[in-house]
């Protein structure tokens, strides 16, 4: 997505006035025409992600258009304190990017995996978090994380959908495949293997995929479509390449209940860690941790034979 | 009353400034006075001589917020009843600055290691937009043990932040011990030079100098090491730890007024 995003922000700083890009020194071979067109306002601030975080909520406050960009991992624990006493107090809308949510940077180990970059940032005061699926969702995401207001995060990953496959436009949720077997929500890039999967499978013995694209999640902003899924089917399976506490699961768990949406039988597949103490590529993490479009379609269909 | 009036000479003003800081915080029964005494003077030398409209002033030292409501005071942009509320409930007026109720505190402070860094924040945007205006930020001694501190002034140097002028209260004192012991933050100076940052030393009480080293035009980014005293004007808090934490009772208040009264 690294490519769609940096045309995307080329596109974008002919229209915002004032702005302003912030790199703690990533980008190599996906941002520099991004730096070539932004000249002075492109800034590497180094290896010293708490600065450029402060630093923005400095530029933001100024009334500058900033965006702070670094691998996930980077840009919300190293400066945690920074984000939440100098932007989210302060209501300001600086634009976080991690590039790599979940287990994308792999075999590059522990230090390199964000997995628990949303939950913890949705904890601070107006945190907004947009999170596209696929290469198409890119412009869309970025023009809606740039429509903020206040602090935002974007989580940018690798796409997986599947070739000549075209996903609908980027919202906050979107059905990605129709199913009357169950309903399985995956957080996203952890979409696009499902749809691979899916396609080949007949509509009534298939689950509907949906993608959550935005959080926090409001209980008034249940598409129907979804609910009518769950109250049909009354299965559920939740997925996210995320760690359990603070994820988008939960959060639906509760505004679910909170909306009266009765569903019968509900799982949530997260982000364990390393169960193992070993590494590899993202695809194995996520086998590890039944996050696999194989797993997930498993536990739907296992949650159905226990009724609901 | 407060002393706004631009007759009152420093020297009285800063007697009515200190003994409002003091009743102040014997009012709310908290400390950090020490801290408070050391930086009071230059805070009021900057607001009453030096910050213009288009400046901006960030506390870094966050812990000096009662010096900084007296200052705001002493300009006229707090109320004397305003000052009454320090540390109470529902008081705009926390023991470190909260932000979003006055133009004079534009960040919220407290945690150390983050004035600097926005204060970069701001002098950057002031180069990228071509806007008039400087911005100052007073840290403490010991906040410079705080690695985003360095990263700020590396950050500062390369982008070439003219806007930007950091003073430091160097009282020698921290929470736990001197900053020496502590973290060993001996040559201040010569570090910032180090780092491409001219620093120059100054009598962080004496208001001609003090308005002279602020005041100065040469370019940022550049630092003004404040030599101060913990607790000055406060013959048993002067130089003393303790005083760093400890409150007012009634007795040390009746007698630290009255030898700032005789100042």
């Amino acid at each position: 997505m690294r490519d769609r995003a940096c045309a995307s922000w080329v596109g974008l700083a002919e229209e915002e006035d004032g702005f302003v890009f912030l790199t703690g020194d990533l980008g190599f071979r996906a941002l520099e025409p991004l730096r070539d067109k932004l000249g002075a306002r492109f800034i590497n601030a180094g290896v010293a992600e708490q600065n450029m975080v402060s630093v923005a909520a400095g530029l933001a406050a100024e009334g500058l258009a900033c965006w702070v960009y670094s691998i996930a991992p980077f840009c919300y624990a190293r400066p945690y304190e920074q984000i939440r006493n100098d932007v989210c107090q302060h209501g300001l809308p600086v634009r976080l990017v991690g590039n790599g949510g979940g287990y994308a940077y792999g075999a590059m180990g522990a230090t390199h995996h964000a997995l628990e970059d949303y939950g913890s940032l949705l904890a601070l005061p107006g945190m907004r978090a947009i999170i596209p699926a696929f290469r198409g969702d890119v412009d869309e995401a970025i023009r809606q994380t740039a429509a903020c207001s206040g602090p935002v995060y974007l989580r940018l990953g690798r796409c997986e959908a599947p070739a000549g496959w075209i996903p609908p436009p980027f919202t906050a949720w979107r059905r990605l495949v129709a199913g009357d077997a169950g309903v399985l929500i995956a957080v996203g890039p952890l979409a696009g293997p499902i749809v691979a999967a899916l396609q080949a499978r007949p509509e009534r013995s298939r689950p509907s995929l949906w993608a959550l694209g935005k959080l926090p999640l409001v209980a008034g902003d249940l598409p129907e479509g979804l609910v009518a899924d769950i109250e049909r089917s009354r299965v559920l399976v939740v997925a996210e390449e995320h760690v359990a506490t603070g994820g988008a699961g939960e959060g639906l768990a509760g505004r679910l209940l909170q909306s009266g949406v009765t569903v019968g039988r509900f799982e949530h597949v997260a982000a364990r860690g390393y169960p193992s103490g070993r590494y590899g590529s993202q695809a194995w993490h996520r086998r590890e941790c039944g996050l696999d479009a194989e797993s997930l379609l498993e536990r739907v269909a296992a949650l159905r034979s226990r009724g609901a | 009353m407060n002393s706004s009036d631009p007759t009152i000479d420093s020297a009285e003003r800063a007697r009515a400034a200190r003994l409002r800081l003091l009743r102040m915080h014997h009012a709310a029964g908290v400390g950090h006075i020490g801290g408070n005494l050391s930086a009071l003077d230059a805070l009021l030398v900057l607001h009453h001589n030096v910050l213009r409209p288009e400046d901006r002033f960030i506390l870094a030292k966050g812990h000096a917020a009662g010096a900084l409501y007296v200052t705001l005071w002493s300009v006229g942009e707090l109320r004397d009843e305003e000052l009454d509320t320090f540390h109470a409930d529902g008081s705009k007026l926390s023991g470190h600055p909260s932000a979003g109720w006055t133009q004079g505190i534009p960040f919220a402070t407290g945690s150390l290691g983050h004035g600097l860094p926005v204060s970069a924040g701001l002098a950057l945007a002031r180069k990228l937009e071509g806007r008039p205006g400087r911005v100052y930020c007073l840290c403490s001694d010991g906040e410079w043990q705080a690695g985003s501190n360095w990263e700020a002034l590396i950050f500062a140097a390369r982008q070439a932040l003219e806007a930007l002028v950091i003073l430091v209260d160097v009282n020698g004192l921290q929470g736990f011990g001197s900053t020496a012991e502590v973290g060993g933050i001996a040559n201040l100076a010569e570090r910032f030079d180090a780092f491409g940052v001219p620093a120059v030393r100054c009598d962080g009480h004496d208001p001609v100098a003090l308005e002279a080293a602020l005041a100065d035009p040469t370019p940022g980014p550049r630092a003004v090491l404040l030599e101060t005293v913990k607790g000055k004007g406060v013959s048993f808090m002067e130089d003393r730890l303790e005083w760093h934490y400890l409150p007012l009772d009634d007795a040390l208040l009746a007698q630290a007024c009255a030898e700032v009264e005789r100042s």
